[in-house]
């Protein structure tokens, strides 16, 4: 059976197995991206939407496939709806921008205490320029939004942004109820889609959210390049981000008009090379079988949720189930500093994971601790990497414990 | 590489948590996070007629900033403050390379760039302490 290792570089050339567990921080790159990328680099490198030469043109048109499957990908309803970013955060801070002009002084941004710092900092750096407040949904025992309390966070609430999975629990947002929510309140809906787009292709007009917010070197494409999906009217609704090259319409020394959406938010020259990479990316996720990665996601999930409650003294935070959820586990070793593990995993079990508080410190309060240790999967882990990981837990507890 | 780096040496160091604790009435107190992982080390000060007569740590931390921690309180009590800002800069010219017998047993964090920031946080709150503790003057 072909395995699906054959698709990532960094498994070619191993001198000792790569258990590769940091995941939700950063996947490893795809073979089509990678090549996309060196194809842009050396055949079609220019600059795009300005070159009449053949090679810009080539570029160009890369360029706008690269828009294309971004918005195949996320069953956009058209590529103009395609924002491209640096990543994730630079979404986030955009869709605040776009936002912010519609909040007057007392009303309430809705978050949670599951949000990345991404998620927050940008919201409250909006709330504070308009006079704003902030409000965080609740999280449950098992690191879940606690959406039960949400009538009584209701009054004032103009925009709901919280993320689609999270990056420390797990847990995958049940957005359905936070639409229903958005439909009786006229709040707008802003996914932080950093860990959930990992997962397969998305469909936001199921969704029903109003903004969405990726990164490409989650989801298996290169670094610097992201991508924020709004619906367009929202798009062409607020001014632009940033100024520059290739946001403009025309120019004075006065003043300018600018381009329409998605130009608008993406002044100066674009990462190209990293759209045209991203694009390639997201076309292998279309073409891969979802249904069975999900459901090897979800087995090893479970073993490694069941391995870490039967070892003594280790505490799993968020759900120790597998439904509603992608494979991102975190948790403590009783007594075991979590940096200290992580630097023991690699350097005596060759695990590769996380220690630290994952930018969520609200979520690590509400969970009355500091930092914790987390393992996340991709579509390329399998059963030895989670062994790996729990007969090394297993000897770094003995070491210092 | 990280072998080393949890050598029983370190462990020791970390474990002995010299000066853990606090202070019934300090003269000053500094607080300093590692924003890298929230860790959190409150340092308190009694200070007498130019001298560092007492010194407590509370440290929510990982092994090496407990070690250091340990360090700390060997080498900063007793010590004219000025004297003892001076290991803010010490312990980061250690890390460097400069040789410093004080610090030995960290030498295996030489190697380990991202934890540097561990092993130099509670010298830096210290450095906070007195700076503080001079503004007031």
């Amino acid at each position: 059976m072909r395995s699906i290792r054959q698709d990532f570089p960094a498994f070619d050339r191993l001198e000792r197995p790569l258990h590769f567990l940091d995941n939700a921080a950063t996947s490893q790159i795809c073979r089509p991206a990678l090549e996309a990328l060196l194809g842009f680099e050396t055949e079609d490198r220019s600059n795009v939407k300005r070159g009449v030469y053949a090679r810009a043109e080539r570029a160009s048109a890369a360029f706008d496939d690269a828009r294309k499957s971004a918005a195949a990908f996320l069953n956009a309803a058209r590529p103009e709806e395609v924002v491209f970013t640096s990543g994730a955060t630079l979404g986030l801070n955009t869709a605040a921008h776009i936002l912010e002009h519609r909040l007057e002084p007392g009303d309430v941004i809705l978050v949670s205490l599951l949000e990345h710092h991404s998620n927050l900092v940008p919201w409250q750096l909006a709330a504070e320029r308009r006079g704003a407040s902030m409000r965080a949904i609740p999280v449950t025992d098992d690191g879940r939004l606690d959406l039960d309390r949400l009538d009584e966070l209701a009054k004032g609430v103009k925009i709901v942004a919280v993320t689609h999975a999270s990056n420390v629990t797990g847990a995958v947002t049940d957005v359905q109820r936070l639409r229903a929510f958005c439909d009786a309140t006229g709040a707008l809906l802003v996914l932080d889609g950093a860990q959930r787009a990992a997962h397969g292709p998305l469909d936001v007009q199921a969704l029903g959210c109003d903004l969405y917010a990726f990164s490409g070197h989650k989801c298996f494409g290169p670094t610097g390049i992201g991508v924020l999906w709004g619906r367009y009217d929202l798009l062409d609704s607020a001014p632009p981000f940033l100024g520059g090259g290739e946001m403009i319409r025309r120019v004075n020394i006065e003043r300018s008009t600018y381009a329409p959406p998605p130009h608008r938010y993406e002044a100066g020259t674009p990462p190209i090379g990293g759209a045209i990479a991203l694009g390639a990316a997201l076309r292998w996720a279309m073409a891969q079988d979802w249904t069975a990665l999900e459901e090897q996601e979800r087995e090893l999930a479970g073993r490694m949720l069941d391995g870490l409650a039967a070892m003594p003294g280790c505490r799993v935070y968020g759900s120790t189930g597998t439904q509603a959820r992608i494979g991102v586990v975190s948790f403590e070793l009783e007594d075991v500093h979590a940096h200290d593990v992580c630097q023991l995993m690699d350097s005596d079990h060759g695990v590769m994971m996380r220690g630290g508080h994952h930018c969520a410190q609200p979520l690590m309060e509400r969970f009355d601790t500091v930092a914790t240790a987390r393992a996340s999967l991709a579509p390329y882990n399998d059963a030895a990497d989670v062994a790996a990981l729990l007969d090394g837990l297993l000897a770094v507890r003995r070491k210092l414990a | 590489m990280n072998d080393a780096l949890y050598d029983q040496a370190i462990i020791a160091e970390a474990r002995s948590k010299t000066g853990a604790g606090r202070l019934e009435h300090p003269t000053v107190t500094a607080e300093c996070d590692n924003p890298l992982c929230g860790d959190r080390i409150t340092v308190a000060l009694g200070v007498e007629d130019g001298r560092i007569v007492d010194l407590a740590h509370k440290t929510r931390g990982c092994l090496l900033t407990q070690a250091a921690a340990s360090l700390l309180a060997r080498h900063a009590k007793d010590a004219d403050p000025a004297k003892a800002r001076e290991l803010r800069d010490a312990i980061e010219a250690f890390l460097k390379g400069g040789e410093d017998e004080r610090f030995a047993i960290l030498t295996p964090v030489r190697n380990a760039k991202s934890r540097w920031d561990c092993v130099t946080l509670p010298f830096q709150a210290l450095a906070d302490a007195i700076t503080d503790l001079e503004r007031r003057a």
